[in-house]
């Protein structure tokens, strides 16, 4: 993607709002309920909501909007409480996964849309939308497009669009829905980068929206993990993938084998043998042990905590996956460099090297 | 491999598709549908507008100078002009509440808004004779106050908007389900009320469609014999409708008169059959998801 022209104007919008939800709850009769979330966005963070379907993140998200309302629960702008404003008075810019571009008028007519609706005494003059449209296609490097109708643009670009429209009204957060859930891979990737450019040119508090792990851990400056309606744990990315708070973040975040541990006098024992993690001192007894590929080094037969059988080598990337079948018959994945001599069809061990521990239940 | 790029070269021809048959088949098929249109689509018309300039175009306007033709002209286009646009009114808040919200009963209300298509129109009629005819329900009040409704212009166009209930409506529930609710949830986002949400967004992704669907409503509106029959009482000059005006005619064996102001009739339904093509033609995208009935 093309160089960002320097310094706009709506890099200088008033100055970035935290947000806060403090204890809502939403019952629905189907999936997507909400259980007591607290969560704070601090000013001018980009935040992930990152979770399945079902888990209610789209939901908090609609509620932080004002398009749904919770059954309990408030919501917070910079300190002002907004649970009982309408989504019109809010001022939150909401993008959805499918754009929603108004299908009937032109991008320039899309983006000045907020504008053109505002109260008389309070609406720029016609030349003042028009200098604000021309300066957001600016920003998202669709200069030239403000003739043509959503139908004759891509997706990427209807998705910009959609943005830019969003940052018309000057919102106090910025709110995206799965914003690059419809697009293909490589769109996302752009897209991604263009979005944390974005993010830092006009400083908004951002909360998007994602399923994807890896636009949230790549984009976001802290992470939300939500799981059947519940907050499973917020922080860095770094926090959240080496010190998951919960099993399912673990095995959320990436690639996660589990072996049933023995927890004695602070030492952890798998299948009777040491395995050098360090277990939290209040933990007695049976706890899982949650491992990262990486985490696990292939040695000769007969040695190491595990067993098994080679079943699959496979290359990813600069890396190869080695396929491990146990003798239950479970299947897990290691990895190897790409000259490794294993072989499918050989008896290795399994050493654990690190890995999370859990109590169990 | 000789035989694969046999096959290969068969299905490239487009006269072999699986799908066709022989041409015997087909020129049989085409035949019948043909002679079924001529027969009983094509035939009957040209024979309203043949009856109707039988003795010329003198006698075909001598129909239209009658007093009672046109009390039967001027009523239809005022039971119309009543009718369209209540059901208008109607159709969009219905479709408008099935297609974005969820509500208890809204199955019920779907199946309600049909039931006009399945309730022979003649009891249609008779449904409001019973509520507000003498001997009906409300009857006795109503002639107390002196407020008349059946035999007159009241239950005709009561009549009327019961059996044009679902037009609007059927044509823009599966349109409006179709593109749910995203835009105008954008559009209050971005500040818009709900009347300005509705006139800017809603309105013009419908405007077709609902075009559409008026144009069909008000044909049948115009063209309703049945319920209207019943409830109007055929009293000349009063609440005789151009089609009870052209049954009376022709009871009367004033075969002219009757076959000249049913090519009116006619005539309109061929309008709105080139409205509704052209719209179809021009703005097919903006029509779908609806009901083609």
């Amino acid at each position: 993607m093309a160089p960002i022209s320097p310094v706009a104007p709506i890099a200088e919008q008033g100055q970035a709002v935290d947000i806060r939800v403090a204890g809502v709850t939403k019952a629905f009769a189907g999936s997507a309920a909400l259980h007591d979330i607290d969560l704070t966005v601090r000013p001018g963070e980009l935040l992930a909501l990152l979770g399945p379907s079902g888990s209610g993140k789209t939901t908090l998200l609609r509620i932080i909007a004002g398009l749904a309302q919770a059954d309990r629960g408030q919501v917070f702008f910079g300190g002002l409480d907004a649970t009982t404003f309408p989504v019109q008075k809010r001022q939150v810019g909401f993008v959805f996964q499918h754009y929603a571009l108004f299908k009937h008028m032109s991008v320039a007519d899309n983006i000045g849309y907020g504008l053109r609706v505002r109260e008389r005494t309070n609406r720029p003059s016609k030349t003042e939308i028009r200098r604000r449209i021309s300066e957001l296609l600016d920003l998202v490097q669709l200069s030239g497009y403000e003739n043509r109708f959503p139908a004759q643009l891509s997706g990427g670009q209807r998705q910009r669009v959609a943005l830019a429209r969003a940052l018309a009204v000057e919102p106090r957060v910025l709110l995206l829905d799965e914003p690059f859930g419809a697009l293909d891979a490589k769109v996302r990737k752009d897209l991604r980068a263009w979005l944390r450019d974005i993010h830092e040119r006009t400083g908004k508090t951002t909360v998007f929206v994602t399923h994807d792990q890896d636009e949230a851990l790549e984009l976001a400056d802290r992470v939300a993990v939500l799981n059947q309606g519940r907050l499973e744990q917020v922080g860095s990315p770094d926090e959240v993938q080496d010190h998951p708070a919960t099993p399912f973040v673990m095995t959320f975040l990436g690639q996660a084998v589990r072996f049933s541990a023995d927890i004695r006098d602070g030492r952890v024992l798998v299948n009777g043998k040491l395995v050098s993690v360090a277990a939290p001192r209040s933990t007695i007894g049976l706890a899982s042990l949650y491992c990262r590929p990486w985490h696990l080094k292939p040695v000769q037969a007969g040695h190491g905590h595990h067993q098994g059988l080679i079943t699959g080598v496979r290359r990813l990337g600069s890396m190869r996956r080695i396929e491990v079948t146990q003798a239950d018959g479970t299947r897990l994945e290691i990895e190897a460099p790409l000259a490794t001599n294993l072989r499918v069809g050989e008896e290795i061990g399994l050493d654990i090297q690190d890995g999370v521990i859990f109590r169990e239940g | 491999m000789s035989d694969l790029s046999a096959a290969l070269v068969l299905t490239d021809s487009p006269q072999q598709s699986v799908v066709t048959e022989s041409k015997l088949i087909r020129r049989l098929a085409i035949s019948i549908a043909l002679v079924f249109l001529l027969l009983f689509l094509v035939l009957p018309l040209v024979v309203v507008f043949v009856e109707a300039f039988r003795r010329g175009l003198a006698g075909f306007l001598a129909a239209f100078q009658e007093a009672d033709a046109l009390a039967a002209i001027q009523l239809t286009l005022t039971v119309a002009a009543i009718a369209v646009p209540a059901n208008l009114v109607f159709g969009l808040a219905a479709s408008w509440a099935i297609a974005k919200f969820e509500f208890k009963g809204k199955s019920l209300l779907i199946t309600l808004i049909d039931l006009p298509f399945s309730v022979s129109p003649v009891v249609s009629g008779l449904i409001y004779l019973l509520l507000f005819g003498a001997q009906g329900l409300f009857g006795p009040w109503l002639m107390a106050h002196g407020i008349k409704i059946a035999f007159a212009l009241p239950g005709i166009v009561l009549a009327t908007i019961f059996v044009t209930f679902p037009f609007v409506a059927r044509q823009l529930i599966p349109l409006m389900q179709e593109q749910g609710t995203a835009e105008e949830e954008a559009a209050l986002t971005l500040g818009a009320s709900g009347w300005r949400t509705f006139l800017t967004v809603t309105l013009p992704n419908i405007k077709w469609g609902l075009l559409y669907g008026v144009l069909l409503c008000n044909a049948r509106a115009m063209g309703e014999f049945g319920a209207v029959s019943v409830v109007s009482g055929h009293i000349r000059g009063l609440t005789n409708t151009i089609p009870l005006h052209v049954e009376i005619l022709y009871n009367e064996y004033n075969f002219v008169a009757a076959f000249a102001v049913a090519s009116l009739l006619a005539s309109l339904a061929l309008v709105t059959l080139a409205l509704k093509s052209f719209l179809e033609w021009r703005h097919g995208a903006d029509l779908a998801g609806g009901t083609h009935r």
